[in-house]
């Protein structure tokens, strides 16, 4: 298990002051223009070295990142972009480093933003997290007023400015190339690539867009160094990671862990155990609502992190934990999501358009087993022929849990299909 | 997409809009924060300010003023106006009551928070009270899934909510007070319920 030394989010669950007094405490801003005068170059490397993959979902490596960014200017500024729009279900972790961790981010804009030689970083947080963004704006006032960011920031020589922007209710602006859209003032639908945003981003400038861990944890490891970060986890899987475990454990929460910690412990030790006991679990959907779920047996043996969780086909995504006992109706869990998903398809690709929606008519009826067997391999044909044909992966996203109640759990739909006949026939025949 | 929240009765489009003094000095701070040229970018945050000048709703004559003040056409501020979710187009309740029905709150009983707003404000979803007072509306993930089950009230939520609780919370808002926002039982944020089992050491060392 971490130990509390190792732990980068010190106040995670705000037990102490968000302010900057008491942030610079607890360490951060520590020698940040000793940092910044060592260069682009040793900032990007310290970062490779640590290993740290990015902790929006699809786990790129954060170091490599940072490098595609121009290193000579044609006369176009550099932008960073921090994606903090979070709305991926089960995720909430953003949400505290932004509201008792800020001065994190905003060190880790600064360090990341001159690694990439960006004049400046917009934070694009999502509309709903309204408080989160006033404390998110305060924090920003305090570091501006402290001369840690804007003119000369914090003592580096360096000018940057980190601004504030938000969303205002939609999921698909968690996608990179949508929330460029949408900070641009436009409709958040997602860009073709290529163009990639490092070479044209937002305004049609380079961009890279990185997700709020991402860039908090940046000055905790260029501090302690990248072996420090790359001795947690296990390779290609280094570091410490914030999960979020919710649904059906005695005490969900957020935590911060060391990445590869096996699940069971993770719900064992800090959450209070699966609610009714481990025997008690049903399925796991391990890295957010886009992710297959594993059934009970994966979840007793396995690890949490990117590799460990693709090897069972399913993903670290977010790191968000959501746990099904087995008093859960699967199906209806999967159909909730569906309609999730067919609620914030952007509309623009015609997969996901008509896609989401159909697979969502679809799986209500099977909740109620109102379907035929036959639907179940239209229904598994169908989500292949969204996965993998639209602009951006919401498609995917809406493909595979579905894909992954079926592959472990298809009986379960098949049963509930042959009860709905068994009723209804009996009750033709009682009606005869 | 723009929800669907009736509203009480009939309304109209007021015939002008124009930032109040105050608000005006706050958009042209938000203006700025965008490079030269690039003040379309401020359309969200500023749609955010002028549905909150209007008391909760977007009258068309805003979205008209705005597409003034960015260099707009106004079709493409409408267009941004109905993609987002917070952006209502009519007026809506005093409290605008959303409730998480995605599955992290599903697991967790947001079918009887939902029901208990159902019951108490005697209005079904997209409904608002003839008075004015509420209106309900089933949100996406809000974002807060280890406090789950949780709803949003305005620019505040109420995290691990009961039927009970929920209905506190109602009733305290009806009788216009403020009620205790974040977890509605005895838990610090998102630490684990009577305690936290990391960070020991260091909350030992401030005490």
């Amino acid at each position: 298990m971490l130990q509390d030394k190792d732990r980068i989010f010190t106040n995670l669950y705000g037990f102490e002051d968000w302010s900057l007094p008491a942030a610079q405490m607890r360490g951060d801003w520590d020698g940040t223009a000793a940092i910044i005068a060592k260069g682009p170059d040793w900032i990007i490397n310290e970062m490779k070295a640590s290993g740290l993959r990015g902790r929006g979902g699809a786990g790129f490596p954060t170091g490599m990142k940072w490098s595609f960014m121009p290193k000579q200017s044609d006369g176009r500024p550099s932008y960073l972009v921090v994606n903090a729009d979070e709305s991926e279900p089960g995720t909430c972790k953003d949400r505290d480093i932004i509201r008792h961790d800020p001065q994190k981010l905003i060190e880790g804009c600064l360090i990341a933003g001159f690694a990439m030689r960006a004049v400046a970083a917009y934070i694009y947080i999502r509309g709903e997290f309204i408080q989160e963004r006033r404390r998110l704006q305060a924090a920003v006032d305090q570091a501006y007023e402290a001369g840690l960011i804007g003119k000369n920031a914090a003592g580096s020589g360096y000018d940057f400015d980190v601004f504030v922007h938000h969303g205002a209710g939609a999921y698909i602006c968690g996608e990179e190339t949508a929330l460029i859209q949408s900070l641009e003032g436009k409709k958040g639908q997602p860009r073709l690539k290529p163009p990639f945003p490092a070479g044209v981003g937002v305004w049609g400038c380079p961009t890279t867009v990185n997700n709020v861990e991402s860039i908090a944890v940046a000055p905790t490891i260029l501090r302690r160094g990248g072996a420090w970060f790359a001795g947690l986890g296990r390779p290609n899987n280094t570091g410490t990671k914030v999960f979020c475990i919710s649904g059906h454990v005695n005490k969900p929460c957020n935590v911060e862990e060391e990445m590869g910690i096996p699940l069971k412990d993770l719900i064992e030790k800090h959450c209070g155990g699966v609610r009714g006991g481990w025997d008690n679990l049903l399925a796991v959907i391990p890295g957010g609502s886009s992710v297959p779920m594993l059934p009970k047996v994966i979840c007793d043996e396995v690890l949490m992190d990117f590799d460990s969780l693709r090897a069972q086909r399913s993903g670290l995504g977010t790191a968000a934990v959501i746990v099904m006992d087995k008093s859960t109706d699967l199906i209806k869990a999967i159909a909730r999501l569906a309609k999730f998903y067919k609620h914030e398809s952007c509309g623009q690709c015609t997969p996901c358009r008509e896609g989401t929606g159909w697979m969502w008519r679809v799986m209500e009826r099977m909740v109620q087993g109102k379907a035929e067997i036959e639907e179940i391999d239209t229904l598994l044909e169908v989500t292949t022929q969204i996965e993998g044909h639209t602009i951006c992966a919401l498609g995917d996203a809406a493909a595979w849990p579905i894909q992954g109640l079926f592959r472990h759990f298809r009986p379960v739909v098949e049963q509930r299909i042959a009860d709905y006949k068994a009723r209804t026939t009996s009750r033709a025949v009682a009606a005869e | 997409m723009s929800h669907g929240v009736a509203p009480a009765g009939p309304f109209e489009q007021p015939a002008s809009f124009e930032f109040s003094a105050e608000n005006k000095v706050w958009a042209d701070k938000i203006i700025a924060r965008y490079p030269a040229g690039r003040q379309q970018s401020a359309i969200v945050p500023l749609l955010d300010i002028a549905q909150r000048q209007s008391g909760g709703w977007l009258p068309r004559a805003a979205m008209e003023y705005l597409a003034g003040l960015l260099g707009m056409a106004v079709i493409r501020v409408y267009e941004v106006a109905s993609f987002y979710t917070m952006f209502n187009m009519a007026p809506v309740g005093k409290h605008l009551v959303q409730v998480c029905t995605t599955t992290p709150c599903w697991l967790r009983g947001s079918d009887a928070v939902l029901a208990a707003c159902k019951s108490r404000l005697g209005i079904d979803i997209n409904q608002t009270t003839p008075d004015g007072t509420f209106s309900l509306m089933e949100a996406e993930c809000l974002g807060a899934c280890v406090n789950a089950p949780m709803m949003q009230v305005n620019d505040d939520f109420y995290e691990d909510l009961t039927a009970e609780t929920t209905l506190k919370v109602l009733d305290a808002l009806a009788r216009g007070e403020t009620p205790k926002t974040g977890p509605q039982i005895d838990r610090q944020t998102s630490c684990p319920e009577g305690g936290p089992t990391t960070l020991t050491t260091f909350k030992a060392a401030g005490e």
